[in-house]
């Protein structure tokens, strides 16, 4: 065995939870929480992502952004199944509260309402806010 | 009286800069929604009953191109809201007096 190589022990799976709390575009915070998820999601962790307040608007389909000169990286949320991250939650308040429903973003998502979202984001051994 | 446009760049989700604006805006000024502010120009948004109601004393203006960014071309606009394009954007900050950016 070479020096860097540690001996095998039992993994460690922490759960980490990713809320996103702001609109696309306008700030930075959207597209670099995402960049950080798909990071994290290399390294077999229980990742869950999470979509509250104007973090909703995020998911918004038909996002073009040919006007504005930034890139368009709604697609890139299609890429979450592919790194196995599965556990996608939207707020239904937040989603209400600003006119939308599940039939409006561009991934499927689990639509649940804050008073599990809150016993969901109590069991997390480590959360990131956006 | 100079006449002012009024720029707004937040959500009125997470910011209250459009409630300040529609509070003390002078009737006959204008309010330009762009980035994360055109979200205010949605008929279906919780401040459009506010945006509303001072549409009589005050132009409403949105860049399109951040509408259409954010997924919403489909989506209902309040009724006589302008869209506006870049060059729109021009000409309101050359027609008016001052503009004030509620950041």
């Amino acid at each position: 065995m070479e020096p860097w190589e540690e001996e095998e022990g039992p993994e460690v799976v922490k759960r980490f939870m990713y809320v996103n709390r702001r609109a696309p575009y306008g700030t930075i915070y959207a597209l670099e929480c995402l960049e950080v998820v798909l990071i994290a999601a290399a390294f077999d962790q229980d990742v869950s992502v999470v979509f509250v307040d104007d973090g909703v608007f995020e998911l918004k389909k038909d996002q073009d952004t040919t006007g504005i000169g930034m890139k368009n990286f709604s697609k890139t949320y299609r890429a979450l199944d592919d790194y196995d991250v599965e556990k996608i939650y939207v707020e239904k308040e937040s989603l209400e509260k600003r006119g939308l429903a599940a039939d409006d973003l561009i991934i499927p998502v689990e639509v649940v309402a804050a008073a599990k979202l809150r016993e969901i984001m109590a069991q997390q051994d480590v959360v990131i806010s956006s | 009286m100079s006449k002012m446009l009024h720029l707004i760049n937040k959500s009125p989700y997470d910011r209250n800069a459009l409630d300040s604006c529609l509070r003390l805006a002078q009737a006959g000024s204008s309010i330009l929604l762009i980035e994360d502010g055109v979200y205010a120009a949605l008929s279906n948004a919780d401040s459009a009953e506010a945006v509303s109601k001072r549409m009589e004393e005050l132009d409403i203006y949105v860049l399109g191109p951040d509408v259409s960014a954010r997924g919403l071309d489909d989506t209902p606009l309040i009724d006589g809201i302008n869209v506006v394009d870049y060059g729109g954007f021009v000409d309101l900050v050359v027609e008016h007096d001052v503009a004030q950016s509620w950041l």
